[in-house]
């Protein structure tokens, strides 16, 4: 008998005495906070975000260029990664201030190598969807992220989402996320409690998140 | 492995690790209780979470059915291991398979459980530990002492004296100016993983969940040394619990609010990643993924037993264990230490061991790990249907049945009573104000407690003396 045959029947015989069948609890019921108004949720959002000593600003669509370059700017950036789908307009003054923009593609063409990745500064993304009462951004790492890598090994991350992107509790952000996609959920930057539960932001992941609210 | 009681008494005598343990648990528990106040329907939350557990596990085989096809149509290969021999071998394999002499780990208490490192070890692999607190613990050679702050037994003086002596011989040596602020032994942590992280092949994760209708696994991390694994290696190899399966994809709605405030203390963890079989030109391009049962089975067909298997591994337990803050992690002689592991290691691998005969009187059963639990794991009534069994399996020869069988005698006649208690009162007399380090005949139950000096007279004695003159006998009172 193959392992799956085998642990297959201890299971079956070792719940050989439930009754009920598959699914009788019915729809997964969704417990979260009631949001007292959409301001409201996103002054929670820019709180809670800021709570775990991410950078927050919140601009106007018109400046979200300016916005990105001052983040930037703040690092002490210089290659900085940009997804081929992110909006133009949002890296253009960073451009211009002379920081130099990279696309995930090396000289032959292909995806940059975990050590090309190393010798970069900072990685500008869009998001897919926040979190309030978390403070939490969740990407999908769709054309305007980027693959995961993108926002993993460089040192900062500078991050765009739309005050419309932003749902008020975890179930919202769970129904509104699409499972096929690869996700990753930030709060925060890195940062570990393990030593004498003291919080040291920053182990491997990026030690700088900025998070820029449009609208 | 001694018994509980035995292997506590010597971390009862380390101060250091005591004083260690107090503060880490203090400062966990404070911050469990303010993110929790925040919620505001905390307990349908426990019971949202215990449901949608409960409902993998009474039909856990069509839910890894469900998992299983749903992995295999995203291009994962399944495999299914018995043990810990079974699991450690598809490892070992796909690692040879990559050519492969070294694995970077994530956090993961399934590959702990199965001795995964040492399996590796032995055919040639070197597994390096991610996390800043395994990589603490392996360096150290040391052994985990809490879920999920396993060097919470150590210092900062200690881990920067580990760092220093330790990391040149497993790669990249310590800065020569290490001092023991946190900040730069994470930094020395950072440098050391990195090189390892840039180069590695082939990465071995465990998972938080694995969702059965959609095939998706979840890694919840703080340090982005999961993501790193998950992400940059071109092969990952996740070991999955059998128990780890929630049914839907809506169920992370429920149990992404329990976990993190329950673990960490925090509204949520700094990284969670979740994965869905093998994604074109995103990450491992060669997934694997071992569905592990090494006991849980038999976990299962415990009807009282089977609801530990609801354990989410977030260790507000240990936290808030009177117990676990004194004992320690290590006396408790497995990878699950505390409560959850009074109850799991004896479920898993059943009463015979000293250790596991031991476990479900580690306890003073004062309920405070059951109220903590996000998914309502009843502990202490497990714990007391666990005692039940050790004492079943003694079959009525124990010293605890004896001794019921001598109270009932003592107690079912008052002349009887009276005269057991102006014996202990002689005692008492004769003794003052010393402890009973122990009693012949009772050495199990003393070896770990002191018994209490009996009182230099009884009650009834003390009824009569003081009340000789008020004209009440205390028979109507």
């Amino acid at each position: 008998m193959s392992a799956r045959e085998a642990i297959l029947a201890r299971l079956r015989e070792a719940t050989a005495d439930v009754t009920t069948p598959v699914g009788a609890r019915g729809e997964v019921p969704t417990i979260s906070a009631a949001p007292a108004s959409a301001a409201g949720t996103l002054d929670l959002f820019v709180d809670n975000v800021a709570d775990y000593r991410a950078t927050v600003v919140r601009c106007a669509p018109d400046r979200v260029g300016a916005e990105v370059a001052a983040a930037l700017a703040r690092g002490r950036a210089h290659a900085v990664l940009v997804p081929d789908g992110l909006e133009a307009t949002w890296v253009e003054p960073s451009q211009a201030a002379g920081m130099w923009l990279r696309r995930d593609a090396g000289e032959d063409g292909s995806p940059l190598s975990p050590g090309a990745l190393d010798e970069i500064d900072a990685v500008v993304t869009a998001a897919r969807v926040g979190i309030a009462t978390t403070g939490t951004i969740v990407l999908d790492h769709t054309e305007d992220q980027g693959r995961r890598a993108l926002t993993l090994v460089p040192d900062q991350h500078v991050c765009v989402i739309r005050a419309d992107q932003v749902v008020h509790d975890v179930p919202e952000a769970v129904a509104l996320l699409d499972p096929a996609r690869p996700l990753t959920w930030i709060s925060g930057p890195s940062a570990t409690s393990d030593i004498e539960l003291d919080r040291v932001e920053g182990v491997h992941g990026p030690r700088v998140l900025d998070v820029v609210v449009v609208g | 492995m001694p018994s509980f009681q035995r292997a506590a008494k010597g971390a009862l005598a380390d101060t250091q690790q005591r004083r260690n343990l107090a503060h880490a648990t203090a400062t966990i528990r404070a911050k469990r209780a303010a993110v929790v106040g925040e919620v505001a329907d905390w307990e349908a939350l426990r019971v949202a979470g215990a449901d949608a557990k409960d409902e993998a596990l009474h039909h856990l085989p069509d839910y890894l059915e469900q998992l299983e096809a749903n992995l295999t149509a995203r291009g994962a290969t399944v495999h299914w291991a018995r043990d810990a021999a079974e699991a450690n071998q598809v490892v070992i394999d796909v690692a040879r398979a990559q050519g492969a002499d070294e694995v970077v780990k994530v956090k993961s208490m399934a590959t702990q459980e199965i001795e995964l490192n040492e399996a590796l070890e032995e055919a040639g692999i070197a597994a390096w530990e991610t996390d800043l607190a395994e990589l603490i613990v392996q360096l150290g050679q040391d052994r985990p002492s809490h879920i999920l702050v396993p060097a919470i037994h150590r210092n900062r003086a200690e881990i920067r004296e580990i760092f220093r002596r330790e990391m040149g011989r497993a790669g990249r040596a310590a800065p020569e100016d290490l001092t023991d602020e946190p900040a730069r032994l994470a930094e020395a942590a950072r440098l050391h993983l990195r090189e390892k992280f840039l180069r590695a092949k082939v990465a071995v994760s465990g998972a938080n969940f694995a969702v059965a209708d959609t095939g998706t696994l979840v890694v919840v991390e703080s340090e982005g040394n999961g993501r790193m694994c998950l992400t940059l290696p071109q092969t990952l190899v996740s070991i999955v619990g059998v128990e780890k399966v929630l049914p839907t994809f809506a169920d992370l709605g429920t149990m992404m609010q329990l976990l993190p405030r329950s673990s960490t203390g925090e509204r949520m963890n700094p990284y969670t990643s979740t994965w869905t079989g093998v994604t074109p030109g995103d990450g491992p391009q060669e997934v694997h993924v071992v569905l592990l049962d090494n006991g849980r089975s038999r976990v299962l067909a415990d009807e009282v037993g089977r609801e530990a298997l609801r354990c989410i591994r977030c260790s507000a337990c240990l936290n808030v264990c009177p117990v676990y803050e004194r004992a320690g992690g290590h006396a408790y002689g497995s990878v699950y230490p505390g409560p959850i592991g009074a109850v799991l290691n004896p479920l898993l691998r059943g009463v015979s061991s000293d250790v596991d005969k031991s476990l479900p009187y580690a306890s003073s059963l004062c309920g405070a790990c059951f109220e903590a639990c996000p998914v309502r794991i009843d502990i202490p009534s497990l714990l007391v249907h666990l005692r039940t069994q050790v004492v079943d399996e003694a079959s009525g020869r124990s010293a605890e049945a004896a001794g019921m069988r001598a109270a009932s005698w003592v107690f079912g006649d008052h002349r009887r009573l009276e005269a057991a208690q102006r014996a202990a009162s002689l005692g008492g007399r004769l003794l003052g104000g010393r402890t009973i380090r122990s009693v012949p005949g009772l050495g199990a139950w003393t070896q770990a407690r002191d018994v209490p000096t009996p009182p230099t007279e009884t009650f009834r004695q003390w009824w009569a003396r003081s009340h000789r003159n008020d004209g009440h006998t205390g028979e109507d009172a």
